[in-house]
């Protein structure tokens, strides 16, 4: 049997490398392989063992998770893992398209301060979206402090360009156009940056953490950051333009919450390592509703924040945008 | 030789000093911050001990060659001089009897209005400001606009490797005596040379006195001269009287010119004990004097028309009794008293904060820097003004100092707050709030309202800039001497496990 997993995840790891136009195994696949089989060797063997079954199975039926959720590994790790219970990145990103992704890059501070999306993570979904046949990857973020020392302090702009991506400004209005919202109640237009109009797919990479203003950030209230004018919001009933932006024709291709360093307190700037806690996990759905209700309930676990107190939360839901309704989904968990 | 070792030097110096001021990349390495702390009146005013005795022992040594090689706003001159050579070849100097009266006296009545506290002439006669002012204040946008043209152009290729950025006058006083500044001077260059730097200029006139002694003169060899009058045709000082064999040491600027154009070879930079001490006092050039005074007096009538009427009659705009000095001032009263308004800081400021004052230090720190939080907030990290004023006017500060220096504290006015009037949620001050001396608090029906705590506010700004309210609900409060904020609490938090998906 424990040969038989061995060749299986190895497998695996060949067969995910392979999407980087690799045919050998090289020394760094070979470890990775050796860690993962060490990782299921010391892991209960019935859950590495329904781990792998189910990925079979789920490959086989084609049967699509509405969610997935990962726990206990390195952004990087359990972002592979979730993408590919998704279906592969393939399934998001098709061979030539123009891919914009939204990462939270809200705040000049390094990435232990869990102020911004983990940049593993944005380094390994660029690369995944290369990887699925991507022609061009846009990085960029509407800041709320100097936008460079935003880009540079989160570590986000180097590894997104590492991976390949271009990282775009985003702190001039000329940047943004107008768009309507015709589903919307009290945001009817606003203008988004042209990386999202302008791409065939887009990303929304959010952090979780909590909010002063709005109780949550996750993916919902990330979606800010595409629009110039953010005091529009606050000035007219925040939860509920928040939701309204959520209506925008073209929504993200998925949603991943970056939940490996999550802020509990003081959010979203936040003031001290204090404010952090090292909870290591992710969440990706196509729904955002969906998504942040989860990515809530987790939090919840950490710093008391009941789902109601998150008004976007149900009102993105009235409005169509997605289901709070976990129970009627398809999750898939994984504890790593 | 002499000569074109000058020019090179000085064009380097001028080229360097002027795209500091203007580069907002941040292209030049930090260490160019030494040609702005060689300026002799920055110098004075930090009491950079080390720098005036090294210029002043240039000057006794090699006469003003500061003036030559150092001062951005002398090398302009000669920049504009030599374009007025290109216009007209037969442009000629000719000696001029050294203005005594004016000079002196206006360098007199600088040193002591400075020590009655009354920093603004200095600011509007000192060479380095004057230039500092003419490239914060007309350079920077114009090289702003330009990289935002070609930035366009770049961006419709899908290219985004230059940005654009916003240019704004910031303080329309400010622009206003830098142009009039860069008209009058370059005029004045254009026609007469080097008449600023020998009649207006204080830090000309100081060292004028100086090198009268230098070790390190150009002499006119008697017996070879035969008083042709070439070498004063070219001295744009017109300090060569070559009728009498006699230069005006105190007005020579070393530029070096008239040593090629002397066919007989009579004129020679050597090392000489005697000095020639005639000078003769003459007053002919009053026009100039008037239009200089003039700039000061048409820049005084600009209205402010700001007062913002409140629409609903219970909501009223906090109004700022004093404003916020850049962090590292001490106080309003140090930055008045070191700062020559050379705009440095507003210029190299990342966040676009600091905008030049008009009547709110008073009349004496006009166009002196003051937080602003229309544009922007101070970055809680950020220590760049701090590092970057040449006159100690903003004293260094580290990043840790920066975190408990209080500029300002917060103000809060609930009646104009969103949550109050509105009913729904914000926070986008708390959201701002790098110590959280602005909190949200549980208010009603699940809402949260901002609860302030002024003791550990830093006065970053970043509360006021972003208030959605009109007017706006929360501000911040200048400390006319800053304080030292508290340090925020940190909560001791439970270690938290979580092993669960809570779904």
């Amino acid at each position: 049997m424990a040969t038989l997993i061995i060749a299986s995840i190895t497998k695996v790891v060949l067969n995910f490398h392979g999407s980087y136009k690799q045919t050998n195994m090289d020394r760094r696949d070979f470890l990775r392989a050796l860690a993962l089989t060490g990782l299921a060797t010391t892991v209960k063997p019935s859950e590495a063992f329904d781990l792998l079954m189910q990925t079979s199975e789920n490959t086989a039926t084609k049967q699509a998770y509405d969610m997935v959720a990962v726990m206990g590994g390195e952004p990087e790790i359990m972002f592979r893992h979730a993408i590919k219970e998704m279906g592969g990145m393939g399934k998001f990103v098709k061979k030539g398209q123009k891919v914009a992704i939204k990462p939270n890059i809200g705040w000049d501070k390094i990435p232990e301060m869990a102020g911004n999306t983990n940049p593993k993570l944005v380094a390994e979904v660029v690369k995944q979206c290369f990887a699925a046949g991507a022609k061009e990857v846009v990085v960029f973020d509407h800041s709320c402090d100097d936008w460079r020392k935003c880009y540079k302090n989160s570590g986000i702009e180097e590894a997104a360009k590492m991976a390949g991506a271009k990282v775009v400004p985003a702190h001039e209005e000329s940047y943004y156009r107008t768009i309507s919202l015709p589903l919307a109640k009290k945001l009817k237009t606003a203008k988004v940056h042209q990386a999202i109009l302008d791409s065939d797919v887009w990303i929304n990479i959010p952090i979780l953490k909590n909010h002063g203003g709005a109780k949550m950030t996750i993916s919902m209230k990330n979606m800010m950051g595409i629009v110039w004018d953010r005091g529009y919001f606050h000035e007219n009933d925040l939860q509920q333009c928040i939701a309204d932006i959520c209506t925008l024709q073209k929504r993200p291709v998925l949603n991943v919450v970056d939940a490996y360093r999550v802020m509990k307190s003081n959010g979203p700037r936040g003031r001290s390592v204090s404010d952090v806690v090292l909870a290591k996990g992710l969440f990706i759905s196509q729904d955002m509703v969906a998504v942040d209700t989860a990515a809530v309930k987790f939090f919840n676990q950490i710093t008391n924040m009941p789902l109601e107190q998150v008004e976007h939360i149900a009102n993105a839901s009235k409005l169509k945008v997605g289901s709070m309704n976990l129970d009627k989904m398809n999750i898939k968990r994984i504890k790593l | 030789m002499l000569r074109k070792t000058r020019i090179s030097a000085a064009l380097i110096m001028l080229f360097l000093i002027t795209f500091y001021f203007v580069d907002f990349a941040g292209l030049l390495p930090f260490k160019t911050q030494l040609l702005t702390t060689i300026q002799f009146v920055p110098a004075l005013l930090a009491v950079n001990i080390g720098v005036i005795i090294f210029l002043l022992l240039l000057t006794l040594l090699f006469g003003r060659v500061y003036c030559s090689v150092i001062c951005p706003l002398g090398i302009w001159q000669d920049v504009v001089e030599y374009m007025a050579k290109l216009f007209n070849k037969r442009k000629k100097y000719k000696f001029l009897p050294a203005k005594n009266i004016l000079r002196y006296g206006l360098l007199a009545a600088t040193i002591v209005v400075f020590f009655f506290g009354f920093t603004f002439l200095l600011s509007l006669l000192e060479p380095y400001s004057i230039y500092g002012r003419i490239a914060s204040n007309i350079f920077r946008p114009v090289y702003l606009e330009g990289n935002n043209l070609l930035a366009d152009i770049l961006g419709r290729f899908n290219n985004y490797s230059l940005y654009i950025m916003e240019v704004a006058i910031r303080s329309m006083l400010s622009f206003i005596v830098a142009l009039l500044s860069l008209v009058i001077i370059s005029f004045l260059g254009y026609k007469y040379g080097r008449l600023y730097c020998n009649t207006i200029c204080p830090v000309g006139s100081l060292l004028g006195l100086v090198s009268k002694f230098s070790l390190f003169k150009i002499q006119i060899n008697e017996n070879a001269c035969n008083s042709c009058g070439a070498c004063a045709t070219k001295c744009k000082a017109s300090c060569i009287n070559s009728k009498e064999h006699k230069i005006d040491y105190s007005r020579c600027v070393t530029c070096f010119n008239c040593l090629p154009v002397c066919k007989q070879k009579a004129l020679k930079f050597t090392y000489s004990f005697s000095s020639n001490k005639k000078e003769s006092e003459h007053n002919d050039s009053r026009r100039t004097f008037i239009a200089i005074t003039g700039a000061g007096l048409v820049t005084f009538p600009i209205a402010k028309a700001q007062d913002t009427v409140a629409l609903l009659s219970n909501k009223k705009a906090y109004k700022q009794q004093h404003p916020l000095s850049p962090p590292g001032s001490v106080s309003a009263e140090h930055l008045q008293n070191h700062c020559t308004a050379c705009h440095l800081c507003v210029s190299r400021c990342p966040s676009h904060i600091l905008k030049p004052a008009f009547t709110e230090y008073g009349l004496s720190g006009m166009m002196q820097p003051m937080m602003n939080f229309d544009k922007g907030f101070c970055n809680y990290d950020c220590t760049v003004c701090s590092h970057t004023c040449p006159n100690g006017a903003i004293l260094p500060l580290t990043k840790e100092e920066k975190h408990l220096t209080q500029m300002g504290r917060v103000v809060y006015t609930m009646k104009n707050c969103i949550v109050y009037t509105d009913n729904t949620d914000c926070g986008a001050c708390s959201e701002h709030c790098p110590t959280q001396a602005v909190m949200m608090k549980p208010y009603k029906d699940g809402l949260t309202i901002p609860s302030v705590n002024p003791d550990i506010c830093v006065g970053c700004g970043g509360c006021e800039y972003v208030c959605p309210a009109e007017p706006k609900a929360i501000n911040v409060e200048g400390n006319v001497i800053h304080q030292k904020a508290k340090p925020f609490v940190e909560e001791k938090g439970k270690k938290v496990e979580i092993d669960n998906f809570g779904f």
